[in-house]
């Protein structure tokens, strides 16, 4: 499990990271969102040992890291870099031989990682002359040719579509399946919620939430209904401890004082009319955002 | 599975590896050293074609002189009866010109040509006076000149054109951002060790291929005396070289490291440029300066020039160089500690040039 826990981080007067502390579990995916310039990214490099803290610390199953023990981590930066006329096979197998295996060893897993992402085709070009989505397949190849068990992904997943996402997405599960811990930041919220296990939420230098996404979901849940039936279903606003959120004839949306309320209302809608649908509404994960961040 | 991390010398291993691969697989470089191991052959066996190729003068001439004349070299005689029809053929251009006998002349001869006297005839026909030279090793030397130019261009080239690539590929580095994966693999001194040794590397190699052809082209055109007096002096300058070398190609890897774009390389080297360049100025104005030149061979980035010229004409005691490369060998590790601060320091600094006080901090 990789802990980082009281981080913070000063340029001159101007805090980005406040007692930031979030936990990667291995063998799970964590979502890592937040707005621009919320610290994704120094929360990042600095549990790479990139940049320095003022205060914190950043340990792997109980141990504080060291310099050596990060070198065996994935990392795929923001900015995205490989050498741009190093072949795709010859750079991923490079940079698995900087981890230690041998070069027979290295090209074999360059060459396993490449296909797995669809690059089988390309082994040979020059990274240059990729397209724009396939250097980022390389530069998640590089990431993870050496079997990393922590792995930090800057925004993995932009610039690539909707089947590449996929792709990656089945590699990183795999890896996580094996033990990884893996920590990945993102925008495109749809993808996270759908993707991760755990969820760590980050504004304005602070961690807001975090936690495993279902928990977070039921955390954040308002005890809100949704209602379809074939009548009017005019009468709910009557209804004693029930506030419409939205209305359209046969559906309603609203939110209740109680979990009795909602069964009375149940039991009258039922009575009025056929029922459809009566369900308790989860917030998504782009509302829980607007939530915790504002 | 997982690998063994790497050891420092393991991880430089693997970096010079690919400074060195990368390079020579480069069309560029290949077709460049070429051309000038071409050009240092085909000059050496030009020069010595032009050296010796007979010149023939024709030489119209009568009988009597003829006799003196066929003992000089390169002298075509055209025998005729009476100096008037000799006159006639340097007239008509059948010969370039013709020697008479005249009774004015201290020699009892004239040379009759029609725009210009040749003046390998004019020599050979000619009474010198007796020299006698008081010190004859003194004075200007034209070997001493040409080694101090051929030895101060070879290490001004090398380091320019071997130099400035490690400062590049650094650059290059920063520019793609592939240094954040590098610096995450391994240690920032492997990445900077192994950029210097690749280079270093690349450049003996190229020194020794030049030192090659020189030798071949010395024993295709037979001045093999030339070649055994330069043996020694030439290995010295190998050995001056490579330390000389590792100096100034940690210096441009770490000023190279200080800014984040292509640009802005050549204000950022500016000073490494000068350090290559001084001491060849120095070494072509003061060849002849005993003074300047010791000092000179004592200096870590100047020995490599000035000591090999002094070892060759016998300036300096068999100890003098040793004590050279121990200067060089301490100032090397001195600038390995300072580079590599810079270097750690600079590397993930992007935008604007770092400042040499922000380089060198803790």
């Amino acid at each position: 499990m990789l802990e980082i826990s009281g981080i913070t981080k000063r340029y001159g007067e101007r805090t980005v990271l406040d007692d930031v502390s979030f936990t990667v579990g291995r063998g799970r995916l964590t979502g890592f969102v937040g707005g621009n310039g919320a610290g994704k990214t120094t929360t990042m490099r600095i549990a790479l040992g990139l940049l320095s803290k003022e205060a914190g610390s950043v340990s792997l199953d109980g141990t504080e890291l060291t310099a050596d023990r990060r070198r065996g981590f994935g990392y795929m930066p923001e900015e995205r870099g490989l050498y741009p006329k190093m072949k795709v096979l010859e750079q991923i197998a490079y940079l698995a031989r900087l981890h230690g295996f041998d070069k027979r060893e290295a090209t074999a897993k360059a060459t396993a990682i490449l296909t797995q992402l669809g690059l089988e085709e390309r082994l040979n070009d020059a990274i240059e002359s990729l397209s724009l989505g396939n250097q980022q397949r390389a530069q998640i190849a590089a990431a993870i040719v050496h079997d990393p068990d922590v792995l930090i992904l800057d925004e993995p997943f932009s610039g690539l579509d909707p089947l590449a996402v996929e792709t990656v997405v089945g590699v990183l599960q795999e890896r996580a399946q094996r033990g990884a811990a893996v920590l990945f930041s993102s925008h495109q919220l749809d993808v996270v919620e759908r993707l991760c296990d755990d969820l760590v939420i980050i504004a304005a230098g602070t961690v807001r939430a975090s936690g495993e996404r279902e928990a977070l979901r039921r955390e954040h849940s308002s005890n809100r209904y949704e209602l379809i039936s074939s009548g009017d279903a005019g009468w709910i606003r009557d209804e004693p401890g029930v506030q419409v959120v939205e209305f359209d004839t046969g559906r309603a949306v609203f939110d209740v004082d109680g979990e009795e309320t909602a069964q009375r209302v149940l039991r009258r809608a039922v009575a009025e009319g056929s029922v459809t649908t009566f369900a308790p509404q989860h917030p998504s994960l782009a509302q829980i955002f607007k939530e915790v961040v504002r | 599975m997982n690998a063994q991390p790497l050891s420092l010398p393991q991880a430089t291993y693997l970096v010079a590896e690919r400074e060195v691969t990368t390079r020579v697989r480069s069309k560029a470089f290949v077709i460049s050293t070429l051309i000038l191991l071409i050009g240092i052959v085909v000059g050496i066996v030009a020069m010595n074609f032009f050296a010796n190729r007979e010149e023939s003068t024709s030489v119209a001439t009568t009988g009597e002189i003829a006799a003196t004349l066929s003992d000089l070299p390169g002298v075509e005689i055209t025998e005729v009866g009476s100096s008037d029809e000799a006159r006639g053929l340097v007239e008509s251009e059948e010969v370039d010109a013709a020697v008479i006998s005249s009774a004015d002349s201290p020699t009892g001869t004239a040379i009759v040509a029609l725009t210009e006297a040749p003046s390998g005839l004019v020599e050979a026909l000619s009474q010198p006076p007796a020299v006698e030279l008081l010190d004859p090793d003194g004075g200007w030397s034209p070997i001493r000149y040409i080694l101090a130019i051929a030895f101060g261009v070879v290490f001004m080239m090398s380091a320019m054109s071997f130099g400035m690539p490690v400062a590049t590929s650094v650059v290059e580095e920063k520019q793609t951002r592939v240094i954040e994966i590098l610096i995450t693999s391994i240690p920032a001194r492997a990445l900077l060790a192994g950029k210097v040794l690749g280079n270093t590397l690349l450049a003996l190699a190229q020194i020794v291929l030049i030192v090659a052809a020189v030798a071949v082209s010395l024993v295709v055109t037979d001045q093999t005396e030339i070649l055994a007096g330069l043996g020694t002096p030439l290995l010295w300058f190998a050995l001056f070289f490579v330390l000389g070398f590792l100096l100034i190609a940690t210096l441009f890897a770490a000023t190279g490291a200080m800014v984040s774009r292509q640009e802005d390389i050549s204000q950022s080297i500016a000073p490494i440029m000068y350090i290559v360049m001084i001491p060849y100025f120095l070494v072509i104005f003061f060849n002849d300066n005993p003074l300047v030149m010791t000092i000179m061979s004592y200096v870590p980035f100047s020995s490599p020039v000035s000591m090999p010229i002094r070892l060759f004409f016998g300036e300096a005691g068999w100890w003098e160089p040793l004590i050279s490369i121990a200067i060089s060998l301490l100032a090397f590790a001195a600038v390995i500690g300072i580079a590599a601060k810079i270097y750690e320091n600079s590397l993930l600094r992007m935008g604007s040039k770092v400042k040499w006080r922000e380089a060198l901090r803790k």
